[in-house]
């Protein structure tokens, strides 16, 4: 049995028609999408601006309900859970959004912050609350005496780690990244992306990985999901779709993506080894 | 060799902050020929952008330069804001990295480079409208005579970074400062719009500084590379000196950051 399963899911959004007097018009974001997500593993979904994947990842988050079409997690429809019913559910999917600061209330302290999804369950850590709050920015690779510093002492790639930090505070079952890595510099990217890849094998949950960024889904995923204009156009595993791509769309996009000349990149590694071994 | 088109040397831009003055540009200099296109790179609070602003003379108020910008022998740093006025859009041009708010959403997209045009060459409107539909033209809008009265909404991310583009070409610049003019683009329209530049550098013979976080669009794009670091040059030489044999350990630690999408997945 899957972790979370989508079973034919569709939004659908009212707009306004063209021209000041014209009847609402309804814009499709998502169209009939469907997959499922095992525990442990990380699927990615890639397309681009208007593709539909931060609308799919906010669904299966239930951030946003869908117009027709199931979610369902551990087994349970939680389409339209509410109560209880929800808040299991939000113990058990925690989101990492792309901005790090505008996800972190100011003026609340690191502390506060991290320890929050426990605050709103209703749960008392074991240990008191700093014990809690110090080890989970242990795991994140922050310094824990810094608990009681505010965001804006952070940098941003400290930032986004306290955003994961909290999402662990749960101990989650599943993780969603909607673009959680875009907005760091590559040095950082690369350190983050090691961090969120340890703590899964730290802690088997799953990832569902929301990236427009080709190469950073690679580093990443096992299974991949190339969505274009709301419909899945194509998913498999990750070496199926960066090897072997079967539809047309994800072939232009993977050509799209800009490259390092490859044979001056394998000349710096050969002598970045040469120099290692003299 | 012939002089260099654009040449700057032992720039530092200094910032006041509340802590003190602040380098955020330290002894930085390089060349620019015709038809030749660097590329500066580095992560966020490099310097790479004040550069740029330095070399338009739009740094914030406060800031102060030192060292030598040179276009074709003659110096640019120092100049009064008239004079600045008369060099920018028409010998140096620029392209921003998100077009929607360099465009006024108020006015056309022709009336907008009409009037930039006039501004530095003069002549009749009439003539001003026909160099703005070839200036469409050349950068591939179709039906541009009819979308010249368009306005910047009615255009998609990557046409209205066509214009942008077609906008700072009309002026045939000598040179064309482009600063991250991809980044906010999809992929599939950001190599559509490199390939745009690399066709028309190669047709006008426009010198080109290409400023950019991404690695992998430098290497692309860019004949000679400037690394930056906190304000520093770290390394400067042709990309194929720079990304196959760098120097500084900084250019290093970046090619190993930057994740690829062809060979091996580092474990």
């Amino acid at each position: 049995m899957s972790l979370l399963t989508i079973n034919g899911v569709t939004k659908q959004f009212v707009t306004r028609g063209e021209g000041v007097l014209a009847p609402k018009a309804t814009f499709t974001a998502v169209d009939n999408v469907s997959f499922e997500v095992e525990l442990g593993e990380t699927l990615a979904i890639v397309g681009e601006s208007g593709s539909g994947k931060s609308t799919t990842a906010r669904i299966a988050a239930r951030l946003l309900e869908p117009t027709s079409g199931t979610v369902e997690f551990d087994g349970q429809d939680v389409t339209r859970a509410t109560g209880k019913d929800l808040a299991r559910f939000r113990n058990n999917v925690q989101v990492v959004f792309q901005d790090p600061f505008s996800s972190l209330n100011p003026r609340y302290t690191i502390e506060r912050i991290v320890t929050a999804p426990l605050t709103y369950q209703g749960i008392a850590p074991k240990g008191g609350r700093r014990a809690f709050a110090q080890e989970l920015m242990e795991r994140v690779g922050l310094n824990p005496d810094h608990c009681q510093r505010y965001p804006a002492q952070f940098s941003g790639g400290q930032a986004q780690r306290i955003g994961i930090a909290r999402a662990l505070a749960v101990n989650p079952k599943l993780v969603i990244c909607d673009e959680a890595v875009s907005a760091l510099d590559v040095s950082i990217q690369a350190q983050v992306l090691k961090l969120l890849m340890r703590l899964q094998r730290e802690s088997g949950f799953s990832y569902i990985f929301i990236a427009h960024d080709l190469a950073v889904v690679r580093q990443i995923s096992q299974r991949v999901a190339v969505m274009n204009k709301g419909k899945i156009v194509e998913l498999g595993s990750r070496d199926q779709i960066f090897s072997d791509p079967q539809d047309e769309y994800t072939k232009t996009l993977l050509a799209a993506v800009p490259r390092i000349n490859p044979e001056w990149d394998r000349r710096r590694r050969s002598l970045g080894r040469a120099r290692e071994a003299s | 060799m012939t002089a260099d088109l654009f040449v700057v040397e032992d720039l530092t831009v200094t910032l006041p902050t509340g802590r003190g003055p602040v380098d955020v540009v330290k002894n930085v200099s390089f060349t620019v020929g015709r038809d030749d296109t660097l590329g500066i790179v580095g992560e966020s609070g490099s310097g790479k952008s004040m550069t740029a602003l330095a070399v338009l003379g739009l740094l914030p108020r406060g800031a102060e330069t030192s060292g030598s910008i040179r276009l074709e022998g003659k110096e640019l740093l120092g100049r009064s804001e008239r004079e600045l006025q008369s060099i920018r859009g028409n010998a140096i041009s620029m392209v921003f990295q998100d077009p929607l708010s360099s465009l006024n959403p108020y006015y056309t997209v022709g009336l907008q480079i009409e009037e930039m045009y006039r501004a530095h060459r003069g002549g009749s409107r009439r003539d001003a409208r026909k160099v703005a539909i070839e200036a469409l033209e050349r950068v591939h809008i179709p039906d541009a005579g009819r979308r010249i009265d368009h306005y910047p909404h009615q255009f998609s991310g990557g046409q209205r970074q066509r214009i942008m583009i077609a906008m700072a070409l009309c002026c045939s610049p000598s040179l064309l400062i482009a600063d991250e003019p991809t980044t906010a683009l999809d992929v599939t329209v950001q190599a559509q719009i490199l390939e745009l530049m690399a066709e028309l550098q190669s047709t006008t013979g426009t010198g080109m500084i290409f400023i950019t976080h991404d690695l992998a669009v430098i290497s692309s794009i860019a004949k000679r590379v400037l690394v930056m670091c906190a304000g520093d040059p770290v390394e400067y030489g042709t990309a194929e000196q720079v990304f196959s044999d760098p120097h500084h350990d900084y250019t290093r630690t970046l090619l190993d950051a930057v994740p690829r999408i062809d060979d091996e997945v580092a474990s």
